[in-house]
């Protein structure tokens, strides 16, 4: 089948700014929905869903947080494990503090204290800009996570600092965090919230929000003159991507690990997740999910690759090989397509639509 | 729509306006004012203060002495989203486009303060979320076509030529509907086809939609045929202001300003 859009001619706005206008990008998407929710819990090992797909949504989410605020809206942050770590405990004190309350309403309530949180954190972004916001959004990560650490309060006094999801289901027996919860049951649960907050922050980006982001990203002097307030369209990123960053946190806690302590979130974490939006292209939403993708698959394929090749080579050296290709993938996509992953993809796709007569 | 261009009273009157920056004296006690529907022309040197005085009027600088007095409103100090939000739009001697998003995008943000959409019907893209999206697209499409920029919807500003950069920052400006509209060298470093374009363009804009414009402008030629008035400025003062006519006869202009070409005319006078 050709990838066209030779003959669709949109006859309406409303076709011309669907998220996608081309037929067989509908299609395309429509499968891969199918695949996900229907095909892989029935096909997928339990290896599969919870120590690749689980991390990779958990991951993909938190992506899509940080792209909110560095790629759309330009401001650079290392707090993201912060962050991450603030809606790890938001979830853990309201589900063990008020146990009544359905898990659903508990991620999206740890994510909206996280935005509250990041909003406070972003409040330095309205004086300063690039490296020194940076600077100033890395004192987050270490505040909060130095917070979690120090007050045992926020574990319920738990003497190693660790806390474990107590088993919560979405509803009836339907599971997803504690001993009774299937790896099928907790995947689905993870990829519907991923899902529908994927497409929430599609339409944020296509519509005056995300316009106000990019605007402030690209001139913010040139925004403010058209009528666009500094503060409300920087704090409002803060807000959106801290609430997405949060959100992945708790999921990150209760749903792929189960139990979890604040190391986990370190400033290793932060950078991760800002390799995720380098590689998979800032300011791009599928980005954030190829980035996640990549950076998840990487070190499996790694540790794999020797095998299937017959060869034998240590784990060290296998480790070290992760930081070399992440560093040389990290320096080439800044410097050669700052756009990413998803750019690659976007040019592949415009050969396509001219194959097989490039002229 | 058709009365547009009775030049009507004072829409905007700029007092006594001090502006320096440390030892820079850029505007020094200017006074004059920009009258409902007309085009204004703002001639002077390099560096006589020109850009800092639209800046001043968007409330992008703040001077040090007088005041400006808008809609009948002397003002306090302000800010540029405020001016904005009171219906004044500008464009920059150095292109501000917003280099990362496309031709449509870039103008639609021109029509962010008419958008009233809340933030979660956005995030959902429900009914009037959606609806609102349209109707601004139809608006920034009217623009689209009226700019003949139909071409480039789609295509990233930073990959455009400059002299459709200028026009894309000209249809930024207009998707706001601005009632006054502040053009800095509109036409500078365009060929003289894309300086006609642009010619027609404003005063289509001044005509059909009454809007009021000032102008910054160094082509003479440009500035005589298409502004109602002009003031001039030398060294953070004002010479002169006045009808063109006016002005081009005025014996402060000629000496500071027009001094070369007066000496010319008058040498080709004389032989
Ligand atoms: N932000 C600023 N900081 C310091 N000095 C400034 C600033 N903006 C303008 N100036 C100074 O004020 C004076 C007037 O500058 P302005 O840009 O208004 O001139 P102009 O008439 O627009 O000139 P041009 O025709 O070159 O654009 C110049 O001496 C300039 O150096
Ligand atoms: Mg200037």
């Amino acid at each position: 089948m050709f990838y066209r859009e030779a003959g669709q001619f949109k006859t309406s706005y409303a076709a011309d700014q669907a998220i996608f206008p081309i037929l067989q990008d509908r299609i395309f998407v429509a499968f891969l929905l199918l695949v996900a929710f229907v095909v892989v819990p029935v096909v997928a090992n339990e290896y599969w869903l919870s120590t690749i797909l689980l991390p990779f949504l958990v991951f993909s989410l938190a992506a899509v947080g940080l792209n909110l605020l560095t790629g759309y809206c330009g401001q650079l942050s290392l707090g993201t494990g912060g962050f991450m770590a603030c809606g790890a405990f938001a979830a853990y004190k309201l589900s063990t503090g008020f146990p009544e309350l359905n898990i659903v309403v508990v991620m999206l309530a740890s994510g909206v204290i996280t935005a509250l949180v990041g909003v406070l954190f972003g409040l330095p972004s309205l004086r300063i800009k690039g490296f020194y916001l940076a600077v100033a959004t890395l004192a987050a990560q270490f505040f909060l996570l130095w917070l979690f650490n120090k007050f045992a309060w926020f574990t319920n006094y738990s003497p190693s600092g660790v806390i474990s999801a107590p088993p919560r289901a979405v509803f009836g027996d339907f599971f997803v965090t504690g001993p009774q919860a299937t790896p099928a049951g907790k995947y689905l649960f993870a990829l519907t919230l991923v899902a529908l907050l994927a497409l929430a922050a599609k339409n944020m980006v296509r519509c005056r929000v995300g316009r106000s982001w990019m605007a402030i990203r690209d001139m913010d002097i040139a925004a403010e003159i058209i009528g666009i307030r500094p503060l409300t369209a920087k704090l409002s990123a803060f807000a959106v991507s801290s609430f997405y960053i949060g959100v992945a946190g708790a999921m990150w806690a209760f749903v792929y690990t189960g139990s979890v302590e604040a190391l986990a979130f370190q400033i290793d974490r932060s950078f991760q997740i800002l390799f995720m939006i380098i590689i998979g292209g800032l300011g791009s939403i599928l980005g954030s999910f190829l980035g996640a993708a990549f950076i998840t698959l990487l070190p499996i394929f790694l540790s794999n690759a020797p095998n299937i090749f017959g060869l034998s080579i240590s784990v060290d050296t296998v480790s070290h090989f992760e930081f070399m290709i992440f560093g040389a993938l990290i320096v080439f996509f800044l410097i050669v397509e700052p756009h990413g992953l998803a750019r690659l993809w976007q040019i592949a796709k415009e050969k396509l639509r001219l194959w097989p007569f490039p002229y | 729509m058709h009365a547009a261009r009775q030049i009507g009273g004072p829409l905007l009157q700029v007092e006594n306006i001090s502006l320096s920056f440390g030892g820079v004296r850029a505007l020094a006690n200017i006074s004059f004012e920009i009258r409902e529907h007309e085009v204004l022309a703002i001639i002077g040197p390099n560096g006589a203060g020109k850009s800092s005085m639209l800046n001043v009027i968007n409330g992008f600088y703040h001077p040090q002495e007088g005041r400006i007095t808008y809609k009948g409103k002397t003002r306090a100090r302000m800010r540029p989203h405020q001016a904005a939000a009171q219906g004044i739009a500008r464009t920059f001697q150095n292109i501000a486009l917003f280099k990362g998003m496309s031709t449509l995008d870039n103008i639609m943000t021109g029509r962010l303060l008419k958008m009233r959409q809340p933030f979660f019907m956005q995030a959902l893209y429900l009914g009037p979320a959606k609806r609102e999206e349209l109707e601004h697209r139809a608006f920034c499409e009217r623009i689209i076509d009226f700019l003949e920029i139909q071409a480039i919807r789609k295509t990233p500003v930073g990959r455009l030529p400059y002299g459709l950069q200028k026009r894309v920052e000209l249809a930024r400006a207009l998707a706001a509907e601005p009632e006054l509209l502040l053009l800095d060298e509109p036409m500078a470093g365009m060929n003289v086809e894309e300086k006609e374009d642009m010619c027609r363009f404003v005063l289509d804009v001044n005509e059909h939609f009454g809007t009021t414009i000032a102008l910054i402008e160094h082509d003479m030629g440009v500035v005589m045929d298409i502004s109602d008035r002009v003031v001039v400025l030398d060294y953070g003062r004002k010479l002169a202001d006045g009808t063109p006519d006016e002005v081009r006869a005025d014996q402060a202009v000629i000496d500071a300003y027009l001094g070369v070409s007066h000496e010319e005319t008058a040498s080709a006078a004389a032989e």
